[in-house]
């Protein structure tokens, strides 16, 4: 924070001001009392909202029990759940679309987001503001953009068929990005591209602009090109940052909901069918509470392995 | 940085030409991504029939009509009826009678952006408020398990909502917090506290512990000297996280859409259910979505000094 100012006007307030009455009677709070009265609430907070839920997942994920009928008996089945999940050829499909969507966004999503990032570096003028311009679809709510997307995937009228077709000749009305099978997994993949590459963008300039001149320096006089000073030292002086981007978009895409459950519902049939959709169409339509907490445990496990990794991965940053 | 530019012969400096070749790029890819933000707007401004034309229409006749069909519900009459009624008085009853309707009252869509008001910034103050008070705690005392806690409070950040979702549904239902705002605000301070927690304590841990030590040494108690010496400091910082929080709550679509149906409903679950008369009316939802878009394109510019510090829970400052 700024201002060698501060303590003096902290000194004239300190000269002026005779500490309140209730002040005294909190004085006797000792500095590890205020610690636990500070923490406490928020971590009540996520026991009950987080812990609690949690193991009351783990607990229904043993059983029968479906939430549309509470009234029934409900059995113990001990891990029939998670065996029939496992092979389960649905659940497979789902994990295969979630990783074909993860894999491809964030291999989109790093090249052209490092590459934006290096471009920017190059420092030209007016780069803060189109900075800004290129961040400003990664905040905007997925489900709303999403749900327009829809809009502009439309076969005849739709602008993306347009442009399309405006520059490849296609007839706009031949192919429909959302309802066929082979173009749908797409579809999302780039309304995904669209919206998060700024974030890679981000974190690589960060890392682009966290190594310090004189390292080049140093090679240039070395006599080193351009690509190897490229390949030597701006990829593995940037990797950690790269590497953060790719974990938390990972974790972020293997989740993916809200975008998708927009665009494409899962379809057309289960083609875009990501392991969030499967989870809300066998808990929350099929009623399969039971079964669907066992999923849910799965894939809080993975995505708790992946967030491990991810503040390790912080942290190294961090001590850069 | 400055200096370095006015040095021509840094090695370091980019040539001329590879700047204006990045320019090109990147102003290139920036306005290839704001198109379909731009066609948001552009939607909302158009008729229904010049919305669904072919091809699409970038030269056409603005209207009102899609955000009059936002936020009235309108019945269809026949020109004999529409005769006996008083003339129009509204610019919205002038469009709509053009059209052979009459608007029987408001839409929903005031009612689910006020709930989006409510919640988003009913969460942000409680997890703000929790979150600096926490951040604080974790700052300057030795914690017992302190980094497993962070992890433990970063990480409830990292479950899958829908995962959550299902345990919630049923603890909301036996609590009766289902479809209310209270049981929303409380959920999304739950999702936003960890992100609260980890980058106020960045912002904490900057703010040099000698102001407090010296305010200490002064008279002022330990809770004085929160009050009156870091939390001003960290002004910008607490700012700076409440708009990271909002924008979280705003824009979060999974909980609001299976957790609330009515009374509480969210703008965001509302909007892709806008309809009109035979199929979608794509001028209001754009209406509807561009009022739903413009707070968050005011943040993002505010933001745009802490977007990178607030997108990787503090790590990465500048």
């Amino acid at each position: 924070m700024t201002g060698n100012h501060i303590p003096d006007a902290l000194a004239n307030r300190l000269a002026t001001a005779t500490p309140p009455k209730l002040a005294a009677r909190v004085r006797g709070l000792s500095d590890k009392a205020i610690a636990w009265l500070f923490i406490t609430p928020t971590m009540i907070l996520l026991l009950a909202i987080n812990i609690f839920p949690l193991i009351w997942t783990i607990r229904l994920s043993f059983t029968d029990f479906r939430a549309n009928r509470t009234n029934a008996v409900v059995k113990g089945i001990g891990l029939d759940n998670y065996t029939s999940i496992l092979t389960d050829p649905d659940i497979w499909a789902a994990m295969q679309s979630t990783a074909h969507f993860v894999f491809w966004t964030i291999t989109m999503q790093t090249l052209i987001g490092f590459t934006l990032a290096y471009l920017l570096d190059r420092k030209f003028r007016g780069h803060g503001f189109w900075t800004t311009i290129i961040l400003i679809p990664m905040m905007l709510s997925p489900a709303v953009v999403g749900n327009f997307w829809r809009f502009l995937y439309q076969p005849q009228i739709g602008l993306f068929n347009y442009i399309i077709s405006f520059f490849t000749g296609v007839d706009p009305s031949s192919f429909e990005m959302i309802g066929s099978v082979t173009l749908a997994p797409w579809s999302i993949i780039i309304v995904d591209t669209w919206m998060w590459t700024p974030y890679v963008m981000l974190i690589c300039l960060a890392g682009l602009r966290s190594i310090p001149d004189y390292i080049y320096e140093a090679a240039e006089v070395d006599r080193a090109s351009t690509w190897r000073q490229f390949w030597s030292i701006t990829i593995p002086m940037a990797l950690p940052f790269i590497m953060l981007a790719v974990l938390f978009r990972g974790i972020e895409n293997f989740k993916m909901f809200d975008m998708v459950n927009l665009l494409t519902s899962g379809g057309p049939g289960s083609t875009t069918e990501v392991a969030s959709i499967t989870l809300k169409r066998e808990a929350f339509e099929k009623w399969r509470t039971g079964f669907s907490s066992a999923f849910a445990i799965i894939l809080f496990v993975t995505v708790f392995g992946l967030a491990n990794i991810y503040v390790k991965a912080l942290n190294q940053v961090k001590s850069r | 940085m400055s200096a370095r530019s006015s040095t021509a012969h840094s090695v370091v400096e980019p040539s001329s030409t590879s700047k204006l070749v990045a320019s090109v790029l990147v102003v290139v890819y920036a306005l290839v991504t704001m198109i379909p933000l731009f066609w948001i707007v552009v939607t909302s401004l158009k008729s229904p029939p010049d919305s669904i034309s072919y091809p699409p229409k970038i030269v056409f006749t603005p209207t009102i009509e899609g955000y009059c069909n936002l936020f009235t519900n309108q019945t269809r009459q026949t020109p004999e009826f529409l005769a006996t009624l008083p003339p129009a008085t509204t610019a919205c009853e002038k469009v709509t009678r053009e059209r052979n309707m009459v608007i029987v009252g408001p839409s929903n869509f005031t009612k689910r952006f006020f709930n989006s008001l409510v919640i988003a910034f009913g969460s942000t103050a409680l997890s703000v408020f929790l979150g600096t008070i926490a951040a604080y705690g974790f700052s300057r005392f030795k914690v017992p398990l302190k980094d497993d806690l962070l992890f433990f409070i970063l990480s409830t950040r990292m479950m899958p909502p829908i995962a959550v979702a299902i345990p919630i549904y049923l603890m909301y239902r036996e609590l009766g917090l289902s479809d209310t705002k209270i049981g929303m605000i409380l959920l999304y301070t739950a999702v936003n506290v960890s992100l609260a927690v980890w980058l106020l304590k960045g912002f904490i841990d900057e703010i040099p512990r000698e102001y407090e030590e010296a305010a200490m040494i002064d008279g002022y108690t330990r809770l004085q000297a929160f009050r009156k010496v870091v939390l001003p400091q960290a002004t910008t910082g607490i700012v700076a996280t409440a708009i990271f929080c909002m924008i979280f709550a705003w824009n979060e679509y999974a909980f609001a859409v299976l957790l609330t149906s009515g009374d509480a409903q969210p703008a965001p679950p509302f909007i892709p259910t806008i309809i009109g008369e035979g199929g979608m009316d794509w001028p209001a939802v754009g209406a509807g979505t561009t009022l739903f878009l413009i707070p968050i394109l005011v943040f993002t510019i505010l933001l745009r000094k802490h977007l990178l510090r607030g997108i990787t829970f503090g790590a990465v400052r500048k």
